[in-house]
């Protein structure tokens, strides 16, 4: 077992670098330049551009850049930000806090919530109320997400005035209750699928036969094995899910106002900020990494038959 | 059972979480304290983050320059009709548009206590120009004399000082200019000429970050990507003295998100509606709907170095011009929130004038008939460039299916990702034909509209329109002895720019913002920015 991590945990180095070094250089390859985009419309003096591309090393060629990078990254360097002249690292411990709040607010709402739904359903297949969980999962499902976050915005906000319509405060609980709820809907729908689906295959399950035969109380059937059986599929896509709820909450973040990190990196793409880019995207990529290490080390938890040499 | 039990308990946590949300609501109201934590007193208006750091000669993003312009104070300022109002200055005077003087109000301060003297502009002006110093306005000194010291094309600056500022007592200096420029203290007002204080040399990064100004505004606090604060300055002595206690500059992800607080009262003023909430917001704000023409046009630029616009006959490009129907694009694609254009230079400019002309008027006969007397268009196809992040793609397709249907000229957008792209493209002069250009009052003369564009030479020229007659009459016109002669000859230089048609005009931006219930007297200005210091609390 702690082989097998520190076998995993090595194994990010190359996926952390050459993941890294991909987007270092989509960025390089993107049209547009940085310090020329910083002037805008109007007119400018070509000598200052110049002067000021040399000074942050952008007339170097990608490679070196790259290495340049990459020595500032391992003294802790995350760089600077060219147009407002920003340490990295700030902008990021910034953005993190705030995203990461969101996403376990979300996260939590969708274990408990979708979890809970797919039981609910999942134990009596085909009946009334599995029908309307899978009623009301397909349209979530189906529903954009900007949709439901206006949607929700319309009638928490305007219609029965309980909050701000937008983040007053990305640090506190309360205010970001409904973002984190429509950013893990669609989560919500997937998860409650899923564990109902695998509830209901495994009703059906040999061993499910024999613990019912053994005469085990319900609450040890479903509790222990049914349950644990069934969370299998479920825990895989949520690891993956944490991920996603991170980068992919810049529709939720745009509408409700959220200054995180979706917020961060489409402003920094959009000014051609190719080092926060970077930074943001490459510790996306550690979270990934790490979630799914963690999934994998459930997987054992969760099914004795699965172990690691 | 299982199942139902936690569905209860899911049920229950909601209760508690909405129970808490609805509480910080009610008590934010009690304590006469917004949500935000906006002390009261104060506005808050929808200016996100500035690119840079706040130093005046190195921000030109309108962001920036909000919160610039409530720290710093130049020589003078402009009214709604774009008359100069002087505000650290007592006059701006010159015999011969050479040689100017410039005589300060005495007793005005920094936010520190530091006197503002001729000395504190003469030092930050020589300051921003060098080139050393990388400021991203630094040309706006090149007309002084000595610029080319400090700012030579190559190399290393010969001097640290432009011979053309002298100082000749603590409230007076000169500026000696190369050339002539009637309307120079124009140029003057703008934010780029604002003065220093001698703590900003010790270390101009820190500065920048917690600025000290001469302006209305106090510099309270910057919370990066959330807001920034300023406190109205008690001392301050100017015309533009704050009428409110201070300003939040709050950043939002989005117009909409922003227009939401400000129909939730959440937020004061909302600089621009989004195009979502355009059709509703008048009847959402009532009296608090802003709606108001400024000094920026939009036009369609031809490049001049691609096959199709080479050699063409400019009256292919007037006949363009009269196949687009400004009138019917203005009205429905863009909400009324442009005003179709007369000329190459906004209303609210000195020099605006009725050119006289059917050039700008819908006439699809007259167009199709102009463009085939010229010789039709190489091709018969053009394309208009555009950065489709800003909004532009409805009308680009409109004044296509304008272009199509009056002349049979094919005409398609060529969408470019972002805004930084479609600069690039026009940097590396690798337009296919034509690019959307935008232009907004730096100072309001027309020279502004006229020779940052138009002249060989300009920067922001990208359509490398060429006219040697054109450049002459420039020339002649900067040589002028008084503004009103300038102004003039730039209007002669107008009317030949129309034969010429190095741009199509389109239309004249107009600002469709708002403010909430809470504040009033929200006026524009004529670059479209709001004046914060006139707005009250109520």
């Amino acid at each position: 077992m702690g082989r097998y991590v520190a076998r995993r945990l090595l194994q990010m180095i190359p996926v952390f670098i050459g993941s890294t070094f991909l987007i270092f250089a989509m960025m390089y390859a993107l049209p547009g330049d940085p310090v020329r985009a910083l002037m805008g419309d109007q007119a400018f003096d070509p000598a200052v551009l110049e002067a000021k591309r040399h000074e942050l090393g952008l007339d170097l060629p990608l490679w070196q850049q790259y290495v340049n990078y990459l020595t500032g990254l391992l003294q802790g360097d995350f760089g600077t930000e060219i147009g407002s002249g920003r340490p990295i690292s700030e902008i990021i411990g910034q953005a993190f806090p705030v995203s990461v709040r969101l996403t376990l607010f979300a996260f939590a709402f969708t274990v408990i919530v979708g979890i809970g739904l797919g039981i609910v359903a999942g134990l009596r297949p085909e009946s009334v109320r599995d029908r309307g969980l899978l009623g009301l999962t397909l349209v979530l499902i189906s529903m954009p997400s900007f949709v439901l976050g206006y949607l929700m915005q319309y009638l928490f906000a305007f219609q029965l005035g309980l909050t701000t319509p937008t983040v007053q405060d990305s640090e506190s609980f309360g205010d970001l209750f409904l973002p984190a709820i429509v950013l893990g809907s669609l989560s919500l729908a997937y998860v409650a699928r899923l564990t109902r689906t695998s509830m209901a295959e495994n009703l059906r399950a040999d061993y499910m036969r024999t613990a019912v035969a053994k005469g085990l109380p319900r609450r040890r059937i479903v509790g222990v094995h049914l349950m644990r059986n069934s969370l299998i599929p479920v825990v895989t896509f949520l690891g993956t899910d944490i991920g996603n709820l991170m980068a992919g909450a810049i529709v939720t973040e745009g509408i409700f106002n959220v200054q995180g990190v979706g917020d961060a990196i489409y402003e920094a793409l959009f000014r051609r900020e190719g080092a926060t880019v970077v930074g943001i995207a490459s510790l996306i990529v550690l979270v990934y990494l790490l979630a799914s290490l963690l999934v994998d080390l459930l997987y054992a938890v969760l099914d004795p038959r699965i172990r690691y040499a | 059972m299982r199942g139902a039990k936690s569905a209860k308990w899911v049920a229950g946590a909601i209760v508690v979480a909405m129970a808490a949300t609805a509480c910080g609501g009610g008590s934010g109201d009690e304590g006469k304290k917004s949500p935000s934590g906006k002390p009261e007193g104060y506005v808050s208006i929808d200016v996100g983050e500035p690119q840079k750091p706040l130093i005046p000669a190195d921000t030109n993003e309108s962001l920036g320059s909000y919160v610039i312009q409530s720290l710093f104070t130049q020589l003078l300022d402009f009214d709604s009709k774009g008359e100069i109002v002087y505000t650290n200055a007592e006059s701006v005077t010159t015999t011969d548009s050479k040689t100017w003087t410039v005589k300060l109000k005495s007793g005005w301060k920094f936010h520190n206590g530091e006197a503002v003297t001729a000395q504190s502009y003469v030092d930050a002006w020589n300051w921003y120009a060098n080139v050393k110093n990388q400021q991203q306005n630094s040309f706006w000194f090149s007309d002084i004399a000595g610029y080319a010291d400090v700012h030579p094309e190559k190399g290393e600056p010969k001097a640290d000082k432009m011979s053309g500022l002298k100082v000749v007592d603590d409230t007076t200096f000169t500026i000696t200019l190369t050339e002539k420029v009637p309307y120079f203290n124009y140029k003057l007002g703008y934010a780029t000429f604002a003065p220093l204080p001698k703590v900003f040399y010790d270390d101009p990064k820190a500065f920048g970050k917690k600025p000290i100004g001469n302006g209305p505004y106090k510099f309270e606090k910057w919370t990066h990507k959330k807001l920034i604060q300023v406190a109205a300055n008690p001392d301050y002595q100017g015309p533009n003295k704050a009428k409110n206690k201070g300003i939040q500059f709050k950043n939002y992800a989005t117009v909409e998100a922003a227009y939401q607080d400000v129909v939730s009262g959440n937020l004061d003023i909302i600089r621009q509606v989004g195009p979502t909430d355009l059709p509703k917001y008048k009847q959402d704000l009532g009296e608090g709907a802003i709606e108001q023409p400024y000094a920026a046009i939009q036009t369609l630029v031809p490049a001049f170095y691609t096959s199709t616009f080479k050699d063409m006959d400019p009256k292919v490009r007037q006949g363009l011009s009269m196949a687009i129907d400004r009138e019917t694009i203005t009205k429905t694609v863009l909400n009324s929130t442009r005003t179709p254009a007369t000329s190459f230079v906004p209303p609210q400019v000195k020099g605006n004038q009725d050119l006289g002309t059917d050039v700008f008027t819908y006439n699809p006969a007259k167009a199709k008939q102009l463009v085939t007397e010229g010789g039709g268009v190489p091709g018969n196809k053009v394309l208009i460039q555009y950065n489709s992040d800003g909004g532009h793609k409805e009308w680009v397709t409109a004044v296509c299916e304008s272009i199509r249907n009056a002349t049979g000229v094919d005409c398609v957008g060529d969408a470019k990702p972002d805004f930084a792209t479609d600069l690039e493209a026009r940097d590396n002069d690798q337009v296919k034909s034509m690019y959307r250009g935008g232009w907004v009052a730096d100072y309001p003369v027309n020279v502004n509209f006229i020779k940052e564009l138009y002249h060989s030479g300009a920067e922001a020229n990208n359509g490398r329109f060429k006219n040697a007659a054109i450049d002459k009459m420039m020339a002649e016109a900067d040589k002028a002895n008084s503004l009103e002669e300038s102004v003039k000859g730039y209007q002669e230089v107008e009317k030949k720019l129309l034969e010429e048609m190095p741009a199509i005009p389109l239309w004249y931006y107009r600002i469709n913002g708002g403010h909430g219930k809470g504040v009033d007297n929200v006026e524009v200005d004529f670059h479209g920015d709001l004046e914060l210091t006139g707005v009250t609390v109520k």
